[in-house]
């Protein structure tokens, strides 16, 4: 990899940390154990399936919290801070600085996702008392949610590139919403013809489709996953996150910055 | 070229290609989960949580469920599964979410009561669902048609079905044909024109495309019925003039019993069969005849047949 994108997203990395954005494991932790011992009281028989669905969701909505708000400031605080000049002065291009953000957030993301991952299984040992095979599409689904968090991170970068924080927050959690639905949204542009067939298709292909990396309760209940779809799912998370990435090097790019 | 102006065509070149991959392996996503997706599910049947969950936003919420209520009907039906067993409770969510949406009961109306693979083959959850409809929606005619509709086609129940029509002819604003509905229920029920009133009738009162649709493919398959029922008597009353079976339709024709070459709405000439009876050349491609089959076959089922 390119030295400069490097830097870039080590230092990211490190910004984000010193945030103390991985304080959130603190509260995943005493969720997730909670919630092992509560089910292993009052549950019967779904122990793992509570396990599996709450701490897959929570993982997800975390990371996704985390990819906007961290996201979205990207950009606009290293302006406000005026320590964009010191970077682009130096010999890091606009493009490098894009892409060595992104590189960076999704770093953060599949850190914390990766000290979530070992509290959902030590979680499951506690509720189960041993590990099944079928947990292995837990971890499956571990690695649809980081996909999910690269289009995340690449739409928060998108938007802060040429918005304020606020809006881009509000737009990248719009996408998230729209494209959490984007099953349904396909359903109905299935279903409606003409103009309206047309315009309901093209955004049913344009929003990021989260719906197919959502296999969480599959995971639960301990179905299998198609090899088919874990190829698709990867590839769709990086040309879409490539997508986004590109756009928003494209709007640095002409950006005004003084 | 100049550096700013290469990072631009190299930006521009990777989102068009991306965007273009995505797409494609979308579409890919798509197939794929049409082909291995595992039963569909309903996870969530109280309205009370679902009151609670949507923030009060019950309309939004119950256009969404009506949504999938006719996705679920078409990709089921599409399929040619008979398990419909998801209709009744996304009609009854919907309607509990929004009480004074018709749609949903003119769907449940005809599809939730006929037997699979046309519908859930569940008459009693259609009746449940129409008389929640009435009871909020009392002064709505088209809900007392859909409940006389359905004791006519599913329960036989001609009585009913007059008492159905003659209270929702008495409503305030009321349709024409209610009140020789009714008449017809106790006098007529049983005779195609008594069907195809109902059938026209449905057909007139819905912008709904698969009920619409529905009303064609029933009104058709009356037509191959009587005609059916018309010929073969035709072929009897031949047969008691002459001694024997007439060898071909135009034997009926010179002997003038009848004027011009029947057809099948399909405009294919209707076939006689060495033992007198009366088939259709393309039984499959009319749903939901029940007369002009060959010995043994069961009615068609719509979307199917070609």
């Amino acid at each position: 990899m390119n030295s400069r994108i490097g830097y870039v997203a080590f230092n990211t990395f490190r910004e984000a940390v010193r945030d103390r954005v991985l304080y959130n494991l603190i509260a995943f932790a005493v969720l997730i154990s909670g919630a092992a011992v509560l089910v292993g009281e009052i549950s019967i028989d779904i122990e793992r399936l509570v396990v599996v669905n709450l701490g897959l969701t929570v993982v997800s909505l975390f990371g996704v919290v985390i990819a906007i708000f961290i996201g979205i400031g990207l950009v606009s605080k290293e302006i406000e801070r005026r320590t964009l000049y010191t970077v682009l002065s130096r010999p890091v291009r606009r493009w490098e600085f894009v892409v060595g953000k992104f590189l960076g957030l999704t770093g953060t993301l599949v850190v914390n996702t990766f000290f979530m991952a070992i509290g959902v299984f030590l979680a499951l040992l506690y509720v189960a008392h041993k590990f099944e095979r079928a947990d292995v599409w837990v971890i499956v689904a571990l690695y649809f949610i980081v996909l999910e968090f690269l289009i995340v991170c690449a739409l928060s970068l998108f938007f802060s590139s040429f918005s304020t924080p606020i809006m881009s927050a509000l737009f990248t959690f719009a996408l998230f919403v729209i494209g959490s639905l984007a099953e349904d949204l396909r359903g109905f542009a299935r279903i409606t013809h003409g103009f309206t067939g047309a315009v309901a298709t093209a955004i049913a292909y344009v929003v990021p489709n989260f719906s197919a990396f959502n296999i969480i309760n599959q995971a639960a209940h301990g179905f299998a996953v198609p090899g088919q779809l874990i190829l698709y799912n990867t590839l769709y998370a990086l040309l879409y996150s490539a997508m986004a990435i590109s756009g928003a090097v494209l709007i640095f790019q002409r950006r005004n910055l003084k | 070229m100049s550096r700013t102006r290469r990072v631009n065509v190299v930006a521009s070149a990777v989102l068009l290609i991306s965007l273009a991959g995505g797409v494609l392996i979308l579409s890919a996503i798509d197939r794929l989960k049409i082909r291995t997706s595992s039963q569909e599910a309903l996870y969530i049947r109280s309205t009370k949580t679902l009151r609670r969950m949507c923030l009060g936003y019950t309309g939004l919420l119950a256009d969404i469920y009506w949504t999938r209520a006719v996705q679920y009907f078409g990709e089921q039906h599409h399929s040619g599964t008979r398990d419909f067993r998801l209709l009744a409770p996304l009609l009854q969510v919907t309607t509990e979410l929004d009480p004074n949406m018709m749609p949903p009961y003119q769907f449940g109306a005809n599809f939730l009561g006929p037997p699979p693979p046309n519908g859930a083959g569940l008459p009693g959850e259609a009746m449940a669902l129409l008389k929640y409809g009435i009871e909020h929606n009392p002064d709505n005619w088209r809900l007392y048609y859909n409940l006389g509709f359905l004791y006519f086609t599913e329960f036989k129940d001609y009585a009913k079905a007059a008492d159905a029509f003659t209270r929702g002819a008495q409503v305030p604003i009321t349709n024409g044909f209610m009140p020789i509905l009714a008449a017809r229920m106790a006098q007529h029920a049983g005779e195609f024109d008594t069907a195809r009133m109902l059938w026209y009738t449905t057909y007139q009162t819905t912008k709904e495309a698969t009920i619409r649709q529905n009303a064609v493919d029933h009104l058709l398959a009356l037509r191959v019925d009587e005609d059916v029922t018309k010929l073969e008597e035709v072929v009897q009353k031949y047969r008691a003039q002459t001694g024997h079976l007439p060898s071909t339709i135009a034997d009926l024709e010179r002997a003038g019993f009848i004027h011009g070459t029947p057809e099948d709405p399909n405009q294919k000439p209707y076939k006689l069969m060495p033992d007198g009876r009366i088939e259709v050349q393309y039984p499959t491609s009319i749903p939901y005849i029940t007369k002009g089959l060959p010995p043994g076959m069961e009615s068609p089922i719509a979307g199917q047949s070609k």
